[in-house]
Protein backbone atom coordinates (compact mmCIF):
# COMPACT_ATOMS: atom_id res chain seq x y z
CA UNK A 1 0.00 0.00 0.00
CA UNK A 2 2.49 2.67 0.99
CA UNK A 3 5.49 3.37 -1.67
CA UNK A 4 8.60 2.74 -1.31
CA UNK A 5 11.54 5.55 -1.61
CA UNK A 6 13.69 4.42 -3.86
CA UNK A 7 16.62 5.96 -6.19
CA UNK A 8 17.33 8.45 -3.90
CA UNK A 9 21.32 7.29 -2.98
CA UNK A 10 21.89 6.83 -7.02
CA UNK A 11 20.42 10.33 -7.62
CA UNK A 12 21.95 12.38 -4.82
CA UNK A 13 25.74 10.97 -5.35
CA UNK A 14 25.87 9.43 -8.67
CA UNK A 15 27.28 12.09 -11.75
CA UNK A 16 28.05 15.52 -10.08
CA UNK A 17 30.77 14.97 -7.13
CA UNK A 18 33.78 15.85 -9.15
CA UNK A 19 32.22 19.53 -9.48
CA UNK A 20 34.02 21.22 -6.14
CA UNK A 21 37.52 21.50 -7.41
CA UNK A 22 36.12 23.52 -10.06
CA UNK A 23 34.12 25.77 -8.16
CA UNK A 24 37.41 26.47 -5.42
CA UNK A 25 39.49 27.30 -8.50
CA UNK A 26 36.70 29.60 -10.16
CA UNK A 27 36.17 31.29 -6.51
CA UNK A 28 39.75 31.65 -6.05
CA UNK A 29 40.47 33.38 -9.75
CA UNK A 30 37.38 35.65 -9.25
CA UNK A 31 38.73 36.86 -5.68
CA UNK A 32 42.27 37.32 -7.44
CA UNK A 33 43.93 34.81 -5.12
CA UNK A 34 47.32 32.55 -5.96
CA UNK A 35 47.10 28.81 -5.93
CA UNK A 36 50.08 29.37 -3.40
CA UNK A 37 48.30 31.71 -0.68
CA UNK A 38 45.19 29.49 -0.73
CA UNK A 39 47.41 26.61 0.19
CA UNK A 40 48.70 28.14 2.65
CA UNK A 41 45.70 29.46 4.45
CA UNK A 42 44.24 26.13 3.99
CA UNK A 43 47.65 24.36 5.29
CA UNK A 44 48.34 22.50 2.48
CA UNK A 45 50.83 22.14 -0.40
CA UNK A 46 50.20 24.27 -3.84
CA UNK A 47 50.63 20.69 -5.94
CA UNK A 48 47.79 19.27 -3.30
CA UNK A 49 45.61 22.16 -4.30
CA UNK A 50 46.68 21.96 -7.42
CA UNK A 51 44.86 18.02 -7.57
CA UNK A 52 42.03 19.40 -5.85
CA UNK A 53 40.92 22.55 -8.07
CA UNK A 54 41.17 19.85 -10.81
CA UNK A 55 39.21 17.36 -9.20
CA UNK A 56 42.00 15.06 -8.89
CA UNK A 57 41.24 14.78 -5.16
CA UNK A 58 38.37 14.65 -3.52
CA UNK A 59 38.01 17.63 -0.74
CA UNK A 60 35.43 17.06 2.34
CA UNK A 61 35.22 17.97 6.09
CA UNK A 62 37.48 20.15 8.17
CA UNK A 63 39.34 21.32 4.70
CA UNK A 64 36.48 22.20 2.45
CA UNK A 65 35.39 23.83 5.54
CA UNK A 66 39.06 25.83 5.71
CA UNK A 67 38.39 26.28 1.80
CA UNK A 68 35.48 27.38 2.29
CA UNK A 69 36.93 30.10 4.57
CA UNK A 70 39.46 31.15 2.78
CA UNK A 71 37.56 32.14 -0.10
CA UNK A 72 34.80 34.14 2.49
CA UNK A 73 32.25 31.62 1.06
CA UNK A 74 30.07 28.72 2.57
CA UNK A 75 30.37 24.96 2.45
CA UNK A 76 27.07 24.69 1.26
CA UNK A 77 27.94 26.95 -2.19
CA UNK A 78 31.32 24.86 -2.98
CA UNK A 79 30.14 21.77 -2.49
CA UNK A 80 26.68 22.63 -4.42
CA UNK A 81 27.79 20.93 -7.41
CA UNK A 82 28.54 17.72 -5.05
CA UNK A 83 25.01 17.38 -5.12
CA UNK A 84 22.99 20.58 -4.79
CA UNK A 85 19.58 18.38 -4.66
CA UNK A 86 21.01 16.25 -1.73
CA UNK A 87 21.93 19.50 0.60
CA UNK A 88 18.71 21.59 -0.26
CA UNK A 89 16.75 17.71 0.79
CA UNK A 90 18.76 18.15 3.82
CA UNK A 91 17.62 21.42 4.40
CA UNK A 92 13.77 20.36 3.33
CA UNK A 93 14.54 17.66 5.99
CA UNK A 94 15.33 20.32 8.62
CA UNK A 95 12.28 22.55 7.65
CA UNK A 96 10.17 19.45 8.59
CA UNK A 97 11.31 18.44 11.84
CA UNK A 98 9.30 19.50 14.61
CA UNK A 99 10.00 22.73 16.52
CA UNK A 100 10.98 21.64 19.68
CA UNK A 101 9.29 24.50 21.31
CA UNK A 102 10.64 28.29 22.74
CA UNK A 103 10.42 26.35 26.41
CA UNK A 104 13.24 23.75 25.23
CA UNK A 105 16.81 24.29 23.84
CA UNK A 106 17.42 24.03 20.28
CA UNK A 107 20.07 21.41 20.97
CA UNK A 108 18.76 18.86 18.96
CA UNK A 109 18.25 21.06 15.72
CA UNK A 110 20.99 20.11 13.22
CA UNK A 111 23.15 23.18 12.12
CA UNK A 112 22.00 24.38 8.64
CA UNK A 113 25.22 26.11 7.70
CA UNK A 114 27.02 22.32 8.15
CA UNK A 115 24.49 20.55 5.31
CA UNK A 116 26.88 21.04 2.66
CA UNK A 117 29.91 19.61 4.79
CA UNK A 118 27.68 17.08 5.96
CA UNK A 119 26.79 16.23 2.30
CA UNK A 120 29.91 16.04 1.31
CA UNK A 121 31.56 14.25 3.49
CA UNK A 122 28.63 11.62 4.19
CA UNK A 123 26.70 11.61 0.96
CA UNK A 124 25.17 7.97 1.88
CA UNK A 125 24.02 9.11 4.95
CA UNK A 126 22.87 12.40 3.74
CA UNK A 127 20.45 10.53 1.33
CA UNK A 128 19.42 8.55 3.49
CA UNK A 129 17.93 11.46 5.92
CA UNK A 130 16.47 12.66 2.93
CA UNK A 131 14.83 9.74 1.61
CA UNK A 132 13.42 9.70 5.24
CA UNK A 133 12.25 13.03 5.60
CA UNK A 134 10.67 12.33 2.13
CA UNK A 135 8.97 9.15 3.30
CA UNK A 136 7.87 10.67 6.73
CA UNK A 137 6.00 13.73 4.92
CA UNK A 138 4.14 10.82 2.48
CA UNK A 139 3.65 9.08 5.96
CA UNK A 140 2.05 12.05 7.57
CA UNK A 141 -0.30 12.30 4.30
CA UNK A 142 -1.57 8.98 4.78
CA UNK A 143 -1.93 9.50 8.48
CA UNK A 144 -4.03 12.34 7.89
CA UNK A 145 -6.22 10.58 4.81
CA UNK A 146 -6.81 7.51 7.43
CA UNK A 147 -7.62 9.89 10.23
CA UNK A 148 -10.19 12.23 8.35
CA UNK A 149 -11.89 8.57 6.66
CA UNK A 150 -12.21 7.22 10.29
CA UNK A 151 -13.65 10.73 11.50
CA UNK A 152 -15.65 11.05 8.84
CA UNK A 153 -16.91 7.93 6.96
CA UNK A 154 -19.95 6.76 7.91
CA UNK A 155 -19.69 3.55 7.28
CA UNK A 156 -16.71 2.81 8.97
CA UNK A 157 -17.98 5.24 11.68
CA UNK A 158 -21.08 2.91 11.93
CA UNK A 159 -19.57 -0.46 11.64
CA UNK A 160 -16.59 0.29 14.41
CA UNK A 161 -19.80 1.64 16.69
CA UNK A 162 -21.40 -1.65 15.99
CA UNK A 163 -18.57 -3.59 16.69
CA UNK A 164 -17.33 -1.64 19.85
CA UNK A 165 -21.24 -1.62 21.73
CA UNK A 166 -21.55 -5.48 20.83
CA UNK A 167 -18.37 -5.93 22.61
CA UNK A 168 -19.38 -3.56 25.60
CA UNK A 169 -22.80 -6.04 25.91
CA UNK A 170 -20.41 -8.99 25.68
CA UNK A 171 -18.35 -7.94 28.18
CA UNK A 172 -20.74 -6.70 30.40
CA UNK A 173 -22.72 -9.38 30.42
CA UNK A 174 -20.15 -12.14 30.71
CA UNK A 175 -18.87 -10.29 33.91
CA UNK A 176 -21.89 -10.51 35.22
CA UNK A 177 -22.08 -14.08 34.51
CA UNK A 178 -18.28 -14.73 35.98
CA UNK A 179 -19.01 -12.51 39.33
CA UNK A 180 -21.73 -13.47 40.44
CA UNK A 181 -23.03 -17.10 42.22
CA UNK A 182 -26.81 -15.84 42.53
CA UNK A 183 -28.75 -14.91 40.18
CA UNK A 184 -32.39 -15.22 39.68
CA UNK A 185 -32.84 -18.03 36.88
CA UNK A 186 -34.57 -15.91 34.22
CA UNK A 187 -31.89 -12.97 34.34
CA UNK A 188 -29.22 -16.22 34.57
CA UNK A 189 -31.08 -17.42 31.39
CA UNK A 190 -31.07 -14.21 29.73
CA UNK A 191 -27.19 -13.35 30.38
CA UNK A 192 -26.14 -16.60 28.82
CA UNK A 193 -28.84 -16.00 25.66
CA UNK A 194 -27.53 -12.52 25.13
CA UNK A 195 -23.57 -12.94 24.82
CA UNK A 196 -24.12 -16.05 21.90
CA UNK A 197 -26.29 -13.51 19.92
CA UNK A 198 -23.96 -10.63 20.35
CA UNK A 199 -21.18 -12.73 19.49
CA UNK A 200 -22.68 -13.74 16.14
CA UNK A 201 -23.46 -10.03 15.67
CA UNK A 202 -19.65 -9.29 16.65
CA UNK A 203 -18.63 -11.71 13.80
CA UNK A 204 -21.16 -10.53 11.25
CA UNK A 205 -19.68 -6.59 11.85
CA UNK A 206 -16.52 -7.81 12.41
CA UNK A 207 -16.79 -9.47 9.02
CA UNK A 208 -18.26 -6.67 7.26
CA UNK A 209 -15.60 -3.90 8.47
CA UNK A 210 -12.36 -6.21 7.06
CA UNK A 211 -14.55 -6.27 3.78
CA UNK A 212 -14.85 -2.85 3.48
CA UNK A 213 -11.17 -2.45 4.46
CA UNK A 214 -10.13 -4.83 1.42
CA UNK A 215 -12.21 -3.42 -0.54
CA UNK A 216 -10.86 0.37 0.25
CA UNK A 217 -7.43 -1.04 0.40
CA UNK A 218 -8.00 -1.49 -3.05
CA UNK A 219 -9.76 1.44 -4.30
CA UNK A 220 -6.62 3.76 -3.19
CA UNK A 221 -3.24 1.79 -3.60
CA UNK A 222 -1.59 4.43 -3.76
CA UNK A 223 -0.93 6.92 -1.03
CA UNK A 224 0.90 9.41 -2.67
CA UNK A 225 -1.13 12.38 -4.07
CA UNK A 226 -2.65 11.76 -7.60
CA UNK A 227 0.26 14.08 -8.78
CA UNK A 228 2.66 12.32 -7.62
CA UNK A 229 1.78 8.82 -8.98
CA UNK A 230 1.66 11.13 -12.59
CA UNK A 231 4.79 12.54 -11.46
CA UNK A 232 6.59 9.37 -10.92
CA UNK A 233 4.91 7.42 -14.06
CA UNK A 234 6.29 10.75 -16.02
CA UNK A 235 10.04 10.26 -14.67
CA UNK A 236 9.90 6.61 -15.13
CA UNK A 237 10.19 7.10 -18.78
CA UNK A 238 11.86 10.00 -19.04
CA UNK A 239 8.79 12.20 -19.86
CA UNK A 240 8.66 10.61 -23.35
CA UNK A 241 5.21 8.61 -24.17
CA UNK A 242 6.59 6.60 -27.58
CA UNK A 243 3.40 5.13 -27.53
CA UNK A 244 1.97 8.13 -28.29
CA UNK A 245 4.52 9.62 -30.61
CA UNK A 246 3.31 7.61 -33.66
CA UNK A 247 -0.12 9.16 -33.91
CA UNK A 248 -2.24 7.00 -31.94
CA UNK A 249 -5.86 7.85 -31.34
CA UNK A 250 -6.03 4.89 -28.18
CA UNK A 251 -4.10 6.80 -25.36
CA UNK A 252 -5.21 3.66 -23.18
CA UNK A 253 -2.53 1.97 -24.40
CA UNK A 254 0.04 4.79 -23.09
CA UNK A 255 -1.25 4.23 -19.60
CA UNK A 256 0.37 2.39 -17.02
CA UNK A 257 -2.06 -1.06 -16.17
CA UNK A 258 -1.68 -0.60 -12.36
CA UNK A 259 -2.84 3.38 -12.22
CA UNK A 260 -6.48 3.55 -11.24
CA UNK A 261 -8.92 6.72 -10.05
CA UNK A 262 -7.86 10.30 -10.28
CA UNK A 263 -4.05 9.59 -10.75
CA UNK A 264 -5.22 7.36 -13.66
CA UNK A 265 -7.75 9.80 -14.67
CA UNK A 266 -4.92 12.79 -14.75
CA UNK A 267 -2.93 10.24 -16.73
CA UNK A 268 -5.64 10.09 -19.38
CA UNK A 269 -5.84 13.78 -19.91
CA UNK A 270 -2.19 14.50 -20.03
CA UNK A 271 -2.02 11.37 -22.74
CA UNK A 272 -4.98 13.05 -24.27
CA UNK A 273 -2.70 16.53 -24.44
CA UNK A 274 0.63 14.63 -25.54
CA UNK A 275 -1.00 12.77 -28.12
CA UNK A 276 -2.65 16.30 -30.04
CA UNK A 277 0.62 17.91 -29.38
CA UNK A 278 2.87 14.98 -31.14
CA UNK A 279 0.01 15.20 -33.90
CA UNK A 280 0.65 19.09 -34.18
CA UNK A 281 4.54 19.28 -33.94
CA UNK A 282 5.58 15.40 -34.73
CA UNK A 283 8.68 14.41 -33.51
CA UNK A 284 11.08 14.17 -36.77
CA UNK A 285 10.11 17.63 -37.80
CA UNK A 286 10.75 18.77 -34.65
CA UNK A 287 13.77 17.50 -34.10
CA UNK A 288 14.95 19.02 -38.00
CA UNK A 289 13.30 22.25 -37.08
CA UNK A 290 15.21 22.05 -33.82
CA UNK A 291 18.68 21.51 -35.65
CA UNK A 292 18.09 23.95 -37.99
CA UNK A 293 16.94 27.03 -35.78
CA UNK A 294 17.66 25.75 -32.50
CA UNK A 295 14.97 26.17 -29.52
CA UNK A 296 13.12 29.41 -30.20
CA UNK A 297 9.72 28.44 -28.69
CA UNK A 298 8.13 31.34 -30.58
CA UNK A 299 9.94 30.27 -33.78
CA UNK A 300 8.57 26.98 -33.49
CA UNK A 301 5.07 27.79 -32.19
CA UNK A 302 5.55 29.71 -35.73
CA UNK A 303 6.52 27.12 -37.83
CA UNK A 304 3.97 24.34 -36.23
CA UNK A 305 0.64 27.03 -35.96
CA UNK A 306 1.11 25.60 -32.47
CA UNK A 307 0.45 27.89 -29.57
CA UNK A 308 3.49 27.94 -27.11
CA UNK A 309 1.88 25.64 -24.47
CA UNK A 310 2.17 22.79 -27.02
CA UNK A 311 5.89 23.81 -27.69
CA UNK A 312 6.71 24.11 -24.29
CA UNK A 313 5.34 20.32 -23.86
CA UNK A 314 6.93 18.69 -26.66
CA UNK A 315 10.18 20.67 -26.22
CA UNK A 316 10.02 19.16 -22.58
CA UNK A 317 9.48 15.48 -23.37
CA UNK A 318 12.19 15.21 -26.18
CA UNK A 319 13.89 11.78 -25.42
CA UNK A 320 17.45 13.35 -25.68
CA UNK A 321 16.52 16.96 -24.70
CA UNK A 322 17.02 20.20 -25.68
CA UNK A 323 21.06 20.82 -27.12
CA UNK A 324 21.56 17.44 -25.57
CA UNK A 325 20.78 18.92 -22.55
CA UNK A 326 17.87 17.94 -20.21
CA UNK A 327 14.38 20.60 -20.02
CA UNK A 328 12.58 21.45 -16.68
CA UNK A 329 8.68 22.41 -17.24
CA UNK A 330 6.57 23.73 -14.39
CA UNK A 331 2.66 24.54 -14.79
CA UNK A 332 0.69 26.42 -12.27
CA UNK A 333 -2.60 27.06 -12.24
CA UNK A 334 -4.99 30.53 -11.39
CA UNK A 335 -3.77 30.49 -7.90
CA UNK A 336 -0.38 29.61 -8.77
CA UNK A 337 -0.41 26.26 -7.23
CA UNK A 338 1.99 24.17 -9.31
CA UNK A 339 -0.03 21.45 -11.52
CA UNK A 340 2.81 19.76 -13.00
CA UNK A 341 6.84 19.45 -12.48
CA UNK A 342 9.58 18.25 -14.64
CA UNK A 343 12.69 19.03 -11.92
CA UNK A 344 16.23 19.03 -13.78
CA UNK A 345 19.83 19.60 -12.25
CA UNK A 346 20.33 22.64 -11.04
CA UNK A 347 16.69 23.69 -10.64
CA UNK A 348 15.03 22.30 -7.69
CA UNK A 349 11.74 22.54 -7.02
CA UNK A 350 9.15 22.60 -4.41
CA UNK A 351 7.80 19.20 -3.54
CA UNK A 352 5.06 20.59 -1.49
CA UNK A 353 3.53 23.76 -1.29
CA UNK A 354 4.70 27.27 -3.32
CA UNK A 355 7.63 27.73 -5.07
CA UNK A 356 9.46 31.26 -4.65
CA UNK A 357 7.09 34.77 -6.15
CA UNK A 358 9.99 35.75 -7.89
CA UNK A 359 9.92 32.85 -10.76
CA UNK A 360 9.07 33.98 -14.45
CA UNK A 361 5.71 31.85 -14.27
CA UNK A 362 4.21 33.92 -12.12
CA UNK A 363 5.15 37.15 -13.83
CA UNK A 364 3.62 35.31 -16.90
CA UNK A 365 0.57 34.97 -14.53
CA UNK A 366 0.06 38.20 -14.32
CA UNK A 367 0.43 38.82 -17.67
CA UNK A 368 -1.53 36.77 -19.64
CA UNK A 369 -0.84 35.61 -23.30
CA UNK A 370 2.66 38.10 -23.02
CA UNK A 371 6.02 35.47 -23.82
CA UNK A 372 8.20 36.06 -21.01
CA UNK A 373 11.96 35.30 -21.90
CA UNK A 374 14.08 35.53 -18.24
CA UNK A 375 17.52 34.34 -17.49
CA UNK A 376 17.71 33.20 -14.10
CA UNK A 377 19.97 31.41 -11.47
CA UNK A 378 19.50 30.03 -8.07
CA UNK A 379 20.55 30.98 -5.05
CA UNK A 380 24.53 30.19 -4.31
CA UNK A 381 27.43 32.41 -6.13
CA UNK A 382 28.30 29.86 -8.18
CA UNK A 383 24.78 28.13 -9.01
CA UNK A 384 23.96 27.54 -13.00
CA UNK A 385 22.22 30.06 -15.14
CA UNK A 386 18.70 29.02 -16.67
CA UNK A 387 16.97 30.78 -19.66
CA UNK A 388 13.00 30.18 -18.81
CA UNK A 389 10.41 30.88 -21.50
CA UNK A 390 6.78 31.51 -20.18
CA UNK A 391 3.47 32.54 -20.76
CA UNK A 392 0.17 32.10 -19.61
CA UNK A 393 -2.97 31.06 -21.41
CA UNK A 394 -6.90 31.66 -20.27
CA UNK A 395 -9.45 29.07 -22.41
CA UNK A 396 -12.51 29.36 -21.97
CA UNK A 397 -14.51 28.15 -18.86
CA UNK A 398 -17.65 27.17 -20.33
CA UNK A 399 -20.02 29.31 -21.60
CA UNK A 400 -20.62 33.15 -21.11
CA UNK A 401 -19.72 34.89 -17.81
CA UNK A 402 -17.90 31.93 -16.46
CA UNK A 403 -14.44 32.49 -15.45
CA UNK A 404 -11.81 31.48 -17.64
CA UNK A 405 -9.53 28.88 -16.70
CA UNK A 406 -5.74 30.24 -16.31
CA UNK A 407 -2.69 27.94 -17.23
CA UNK A 408 0.56 29.33 -16.74
CA UNK A 409 4.01 27.56 -18.16
CA UNK A 410 7.56 28.01 -17.93
CA UNK A 411 10.11 25.94 -19.55
CA UNK A 412 13.43 25.84 -18.25
CA UNK A 413 16.63 25.07 -20.39
CA UNK A 414 20.22 25.67 -18.89
CA UNK A 415 21.82 28.69 -19.65
CA UNK A 416 25.88 29.00 -20.51
CA UNK A 417 26.37 33.01 -21.80
CA UNK A 418 27.09 35.17 -19.31
CA UNK A 419 24.58 37.47 -19.37
CA UNK A 420 22.70 39.30 -16.29
CA UNK A 421 20.23 36.96 -14.59
CA UNK A 422 17.64 37.55 -12.46
CA UNK A 423 17.90 36.04 -8.51
CA UNK A 424 15.59 33.50 -7.89
CA UNK A 425 15.27 30.83 -4.82
CA UNK A 426 13.27 27.63 -4.49
CA UNK A 427 10.57 28.63 -1.37
CA UNK A 428 10.72 31.13 1.09
CA UNK A 429 11.42 28.58 3.69
CA UNK A 430 15.10 27.78 2.17
CA UNK A 431 16.23 30.50 0.53
CA UNK A 432 19.11 32.07 1.95
CA UNK A 433 18.76 35.90 0.23
CA UNK A 434 18.80 37.99 2.87
CA UNK A 435 17.15 41.09 1.30
CA UNK A 436 13.91 39.93 -0.71
CA UNK A 437 11.25 41.90 -1.13
CA UNK A 438 9.07 39.25 -2.39
CA UNK A 439 9.85 36.81 1.05
CA UNK A 440 6.74 35.88 2.45
CA UNK A 441 8.10 33.81 5.60
CA UNK A 442 11.50 33.99 7.24
CA UNK A 443 14.52 31.71 5.77
CA UNK A 444 15.51 28.87 8.01
CA UNK A 445 19.08 28.71 6.28
CA UNK A 446 22.10 30.63 6.78
CA UNK A 447 21.76 33.85 4.75
CA UNK A 448 23.84 34.43 1.84
CA UNK A 449 26.73 36.91 3.26
CA UNK B 1 -37.05 7.27 48.46
CA UNK B 2 -34.81 4.83 45.60
CA UNK B 3 -31.58 6.63 43.90
CA UNK B 4 -32.67 7.11 40.57
CA UNK B 5 -30.63 6.56 37.49
CA UNK B 6 -31.73 7.23 33.68
CA UNK B 7 -30.04 4.98 31.27
CA UNK B 8 -30.34 6.66 27.04
CA UNK B 9 -29.04 4.27 25.09
CA UNK B 10 -30.05 1.95 21.88
CA UNK B 11 -28.13 -1.55 22.43
CA UNK B 12 -30.83 -3.41 24.48
CA UNK B 13 -27.89 -5.89 25.80
CA UNK B 14 -26.30 -3.25 26.88
CA UNK B 15 -29.31 -1.79 28.42
CA UNK B 16 -30.31 -5.13 30.30
CA UNK B 17 -26.27 -6.00 31.52
CA UNK B 18 -26.00 -2.31 33.01
CA UNK B 19 -29.94 -2.19 34.45
CA UNK B 20 -29.01 -5.16 36.32
CA UNK B 21 -25.54 -4.16 38.00
CA UNK B 22 -27.33 -0.80 39.18
CA UNK B 23 -30.69 -2.11 40.24
CA UNK B 24 -28.61 -4.62 41.94
CA UNK B 25 -26.64 -1.79 43.96
CA UNK B 26 -30.26 -0.39 44.81
CA UNK B 27 -30.63 1.82 42.10
CA UNK B 28 -33.83 2.66 39.96
CA UNK B 29 -33.20 1.60 36.58
CA UNK B 30 -35.13 3.77 33.94
CA UNK B 31 -33.97 2.94 30.11
CA UNK B 32 -34.96 5.22 27.06
CA UNK B 33 -33.49 4.20 23.43
CA UNK B 34 -34.32 7.35 21.37
CA UNK B 35 -32.17 10.88 21.00
CA UNK B 36 -35.15 12.33 19.29
CA UNK B 37 -37.19 12.25 22.47
CA UNK B 38 -34.28 11.98 25.34
CA UNK B 39 -35.23 15.92 26.68
CA UNK B 40 -38.70 14.73 27.28
CA UNK B 41 -37.73 11.39 28.82
CA UNK B 42 -35.28 13.27 31.13
CA UNK B 43 -37.85 15.94 32.27
CA UNK B 44 -40.34 13.26 32.85
CA UNK B 45 -38.93 11.82 35.24
CA UNK B 46 -35.77 13.82 36.31
CA UNK B 47 -33.23 11.76 38.05
CA UNK B 48 -30.41 11.88 39.96
CA UNK B 49 -27.97 10.26 37.38
CA UNK B 50 -28.14 10.31 33.63
CA UNK B 51 -26.31 7.74 31.77
CA UNK B 52 -25.98 9.01 28.25
CA UNK B 53 -24.52 7.22 25.04
CA UNK B 54 -22.81 9.32 22.49
CA UNK B 55 -24.62 7.95 19.51
CA UNK B 56 -28.40 7.54 19.56
CA UNK B 57 -31.01 7.36 16.88
CA UNK B 58 -32.35 10.03 16.02
CA UNK B 59 -30.44 12.98 17.91
CA UNK B 60 -26.50 12.86 19.12
CA UNK B 61 -25.89 12.24 22.12
CA UNK B 62 -23.74 15.35 22.37
CA UNK B 63 -26.99 17.54 21.38
CA UNK B 64 -28.92 16.36 23.81
CA UNK B 65 -26.74 17.16 26.82
CA UNK B 66 -25.89 20.44 25.21
CA UNK B 67 -29.48 21.04 25.85
CA UNK B 68 -30.09 19.32 29.07
CA UNK B 69 -27.33 21.78 30.15
CA UNK B 70 -29.51 24.51 28.77
CA UNK B 71 -32.44 23.81 30.77
CA UNK B 72 -32.17 25.46 34.36
CA UNK B 73 -34.19 22.13 35.63
CA UNK B 74 -32.06 19.84 34.02
CA UNK B 75 -29.05 21.62 33.94
CA UNK B 76 -27.79 20.58 37.18
CA UNK B 77 -28.25 16.57 36.88
CA UNK B 78 -24.62 14.75 36.31
CA UNK B 79 -24.03 12.85 33.04
CA UNK B 80 -21.79 10.34 32.79
CA UNK B 81 -21.37 10.44 28.98
CA UNK B 82 -20.27 6.81 26.97
CA UNK B 83 -18.91 6.46 23.69
CA UNK B 84 -17.39 3.76 21.62
CA UNK B 85 -14.84 6.16 20.16
CA UNK B 86 -12.24 7.49 22.48
CA UNK B 87 -10.70 9.98 20.16
CA UNK B 88 -9.62 13.55 22.14
CA UNK B 89 -12.32 15.63 20.14
CA UNK B 90 -15.20 13.26 21.25
CA UNK B 91 -13.92 13.55 24.95
CA UNK B 92 -13.27 17.71 24.08
CA UNK B 93 -16.88 18.03 23.04
CA UNK B 94 -18.81 15.82 25.67
CA UNK B 95 -16.54 18.25 28.54
CA UNK B 96 -17.42 21.48 26.36
CA UNK B 97 -21.05 20.77 26.55
CA UNK B 98 -20.81 19.85 30.28
CA UNK B 99 -20.64 16.07 30.78
CA UNK B 100 -19.25 15.07 34.02
CA UNK B 101 -17.47 11.88 33.34
CA UNK B 102 -17.12 10.30 29.81
CA UNK B 103 -16.35 6.52 29.33
CA UNK B 104 -15.33 4.59 26.23
CA UNK B 105 -16.68 1.48 25.13
CA UNK B 106 -15.80 -1.45 25.81
CA UNK B 107 -16.08 -0.69 29.87
CA UNK B 108 -16.81 -2.89 32.95
CA UNK B 109 -19.42 -3.15 35.32
CA UNK B 110 -17.41 -2.22 37.89
CA UNK B 111 -16.15 1.35 35.97
CA UNK B 112 -20.00 2.46 35.26
CA UNK B 113 -21.26 1.16 38.78
CA UNK B 114 -18.39 3.15 40.32
CA UNK B 115 -18.79 6.11 38.39
CA UNK B 116 -22.13 6.27 38.89
CA UNK B 117 -21.88 5.99 42.55
CA UNK B 118 -19.60 9.37 41.98
CA UNK B 119 -21.84 11.37 40.26
CA UNK B 120 -25.11 10.92 42.88
CA UNK B 121 -22.33 11.80 45.76
CA UNK B 122 -21.22 14.58 44.03
CA UNK B 123 -17.59 13.69 44.29
CA UNK B 124 -15.30 15.83 42.66
CA UNK B 125 -14.94 15.44 38.78
CA UNK B 126 -11.33 14.41 37.64
CA UNK B 127 -11.33 17.97 36.33
CA UNK B 128 -11.48 20.28 39.57
CA UNK B 129 -8.55 17.61 40.65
Amino acid sequence: MVQKVTGATDQFTGPHRGLTGGRIRARRLDLGLRQGDLAERMGISPSYLNLIEHDRRKIAGKLLAKAARALDTDVATLARGAGAALIDGLLDAAAMAPDPGPDLPRSGAPDLSRAGEFASRFPDWAALAVSQARRIATLERVVETLNDRLSHDPFLSQALHDVLSTATAIRSTSAILADDGEIDPEWRARFHRNPFEDSQRLADSARGLVGYLDGAGQAETSIASPQEEVQAWLAAQNHHLAALETGVDDVEKALPRGATGPARSLMRDFALVYAHDARRLPLSALRAALAQGGPDPARLAQTFGADLHSVFRRLSCLPEGVNGRPVGLVACDASGTLTFRKPLDGFPLPRFGAACPLWPLYLALSRPHTAIRQVVQQAGQMSPRFVTFSQALHRPGGGFDAPPVTTAMMLILPDDADTPAQPIGISCRICPRPACAARREPSIVASLS
Amino acid sequence: MAKRVLLIEDEPNIIEAVRYILSRDGWAVDTHADGATALAAVARRLPDVIVLDAMLPGRSGFDVLRDLRGDPATAAIPVLMLTARGQQKDRDLAERNGANRFMTKPFSNAEVLACVQDLYLGAPHPRDS
